[in-house]
């Protein structure tokens, strides 16, 4: 699957002065706001009003305004970041591998049930998420779990797209062959599932996964709505509360606006790292979603 | 996949077969319950359930005395009749009539470049144009409205600069345009790159007979190309429908820059949050999520099925 979505070109065509330059421009377009963060950053206060915004100010400020973000209200930053990474790497990493455990089941087994099943679950794909969260809300504070970590693991351990993309690596990758010489060797499907299965799924698992930990990193709407205890919150909402704090308090307290900007910045860091190097894997994982449904 | 594997079990069915094989039959099938249990429990508990627990709770009208009183449908007629929502709805329609086609067809210009192998430093401009897609929407839209905003956004230091007065983005004439621009930033990329993988797997032997024949690259991006890329045009038209009509974050996020263009109701989803956050009344915010729910199968099932009889025929 792999090996289908990077295929060489034999002839190579001459090069395009013109698209060129016009890709250029559309990723420069694309980067600008990014490099104005990055500027933004490192400049105090004062110089963010009173110098031009789209370049560096004498004073390099960057360092500070780290230390001011991961200082501010007790080191609540750092803390917003843990939880960002907490609720992300276990409801994407539990998301993952209850999709690829389900993916094969619904691909390799015949039951009652099968299809009626998947295609419920497929339905649930196009069911807004948005609706869903204030649904979710209520059960939620009903049984008393709205307002804890809980809240926001539970919900995206859910992941019926990422379901129906393991289904199609599973088809793709595991021959049925391999299964029969294994239980012929005596080995049991758990087994088989965990030492031989899976490491044949690795690169949809990893493109399953990154995708599910991007929506969660990037998820707003649940704990906004779940979420009462500043303690608990993930980058996001905390990032919005400060933005809200600097907005009402107007250009009068224009202290909290170098710590958005730059926590801004810290907390994109993570995530454009995982996408430049992983990119081999989301790419071929887009490849089977986009053209296999 | 799943067709041919029934047929082939129904053949099976009336042949004997021994104690043995049908107690390893019955074995697999219970494995796989074992496999998909997790996932559906799962997914049992926060989807399905939530789902029913809102509907039975749409039902109810909470009062100030008494309690919850069932009131039937009540919830849904004054939805139906609710102005401030479908004011809402017809604004997210205009903003899903504006932003969408402008997104698609330039993730689509950009997906056809890079594919003709023309353009150099291919990687770095495709990447450039993705990046977005892994900031959160939260941070560009904090981005964005420091941006377009008059105390240090760069276009208000420009205008000001040659002695003209930047637009007003963050006023009622030009805020819904300037959301659009944040969701084409964010999202743009994420379709490129999915019309970009779908046009690699179109057998290049094709373009090769076609350019033999004589036809340019203009011709191949219209005539094969573009075809080949119907399914996947498709998907990234139906996660269009759905992303528009849920928009939330962004004009969540301007409330604060501009809390006198963005009222209560902008969207329907800022609607039914505020409903159920600001007004408590859960009651009814379950029943305006149902309605938005609603509205958006019937946009994508239309769209569906427009573009499926159109293939037919």
């Amino acid at each position: 699957m792999t090996t289908t979505a990077i295929k060489p070109r034999r002839h190579k065509p001459k090069r395009s002065t013109v698209l060129t330059i016009g890709m250029l421009a559309a990723a420069a377009y694309f980067l600008l706001p990014l490099f104005w963060l990055v500027v933004a950053s490192s400049k105090t206060s004062e110089d963010l009003f009173s110098t031009f915004g789209l370049w560096f100010s004498d004073e390099f400020n960057l360092f500070a305004n780290i230390k001011l973000t991961l200082t501010q209200d007790d080191g609540v930053f750092l803390k917003w970041l843990w939880n960002t990474l907490l609720y992300a790497v276990t409801a994407a990493g539990g998301g993952a591998l209850l999709a690829a455990l389900a993916g094969y089941g619904f691909s390799k087994y015949r039951f009652k049930g099968n299809r009626t099943m998947f295609l419920i679950v497929l339905g649930a794909v196009m069911v807004p998420t948005t609706a869903l969260a204030i649904p979710t809300y209520l059960v939620f504070s009903e049984i008393g779990l709205a307002d804890t970590p809980w809240a926001i693991i539970l919900p995206s351990l859910v992941n019926p797209f990422g379901l129906l993309l393991m289904r199609v690596y599973v088809e793709a990758a595991v021959p049925d062959s391999l299964l029969e010489a294994a239980r012929i060797d005596g080995a049991s499907e758990l087994r088989i599932f965990f030492q031989v299965v899976l490491r044949l799924l690795a690169p949809g698992f990893a493109t399953v996964l990154l995708f599910a930990l991007v929506h969660t990193w990037n998820n707003y709407f649940l704990p906004l709505i779940m979420l009462n205890d500043p303690e608990l919150y993930p980058i996001t909402v905390g990032l919005a509360r400060w933005q809200g704090q600097a907005a009402a308090a107007g250009g009068a307290s224009g202290d909290l606006v170098p710590l958005v900007i730059t926590g801004s910045l810290l907390s994109i860091i993570p995530l454009v790292i995982a996408f430049l190097f992983l990119q081999r894997y989301w790419q071929s994982g887009l490849v089977a979603g986009a053209v296999k449904q | 996949m799943t067709a041919t594997t029934q047929t082939r079990n129904r053949q099976e069915g009336p042949r004997p077969s021994t104690p043995t094989a049908r107690k390893l039959r019955r074995g697999r099938a219970l494995a796989g319950y074992m496999f998909v249990a997790p996932f559906m429990i799962v997914f049992l508990l926060m989807f399905l359930v939530p789902l029913l627990y809102a509907a039975y709770f749409s039902l109810f009208r909470e009062q100030l005395v008494g309690g919850n009183v069932f009131v039937g449908l009540e919830n849904y007629t004054r939805a139906f009749g609710d102005e401030q929502l479908w004011t809402g709805i017809a604004r997210v329609c205009l903003f899903f009539l504006i932003q969408v086609p402008i997104m698609l067809v330039a993730a689509l210009a950009f997906a056809l470049a890079l594919d003709t192998g023309l353009v150099r430093l291919k990687r770095t401009t495709r990447l450039g144009i993705f990046v977005p897609y892994a900031v959160p929407g939260v941070i560009a839209t904090l981005m964005w409205g420091f941006l377009y905003g008059p105390d240090f956004g760069p276009f208000a230091q420009l205008a000001e600069k040659i002695g003209m007065s930047a637009p007003d983005f963050l006023g009622p004439d030009l805020m819904l345009g300037s959301l659009a621009n944040i969701v084409f930033w964010e999202f743009t990329g994420y379709n490129m790159v999915i019309l970009f993988a779908a046009l690699r797997s179109v057998p290049t032997e094709i373009y090769e007979a076609a350019a033999v024949d004589g036809a340019g690259q203009w011709r191949i991006a219209w005539s094969i190309k573009i075809p080949a890329l119907k399914g996947a045009l498709a998907v990234c038209m139906i996660f269009s429908i759905i992303g528009a009509f849920q928009l939330f974050n962004e004009p969540q996020l301007m409330q604060s820059l501009a809390p006198t263009v963005i009222d209560a109701a902008y969207t329907p989803n800022l609607y039914a949050y505020n409903l159920a956050f600001v007004g408590q009344e859960y009651n009814y915010a379950a029943a305006v999520s149902f309605v938005l729910g609603l509205v958006i199968l019937v946009g994508s099932y239309a769209f569906m099925f427009a573009t499926n009889r159109r293939s037919r025929r």
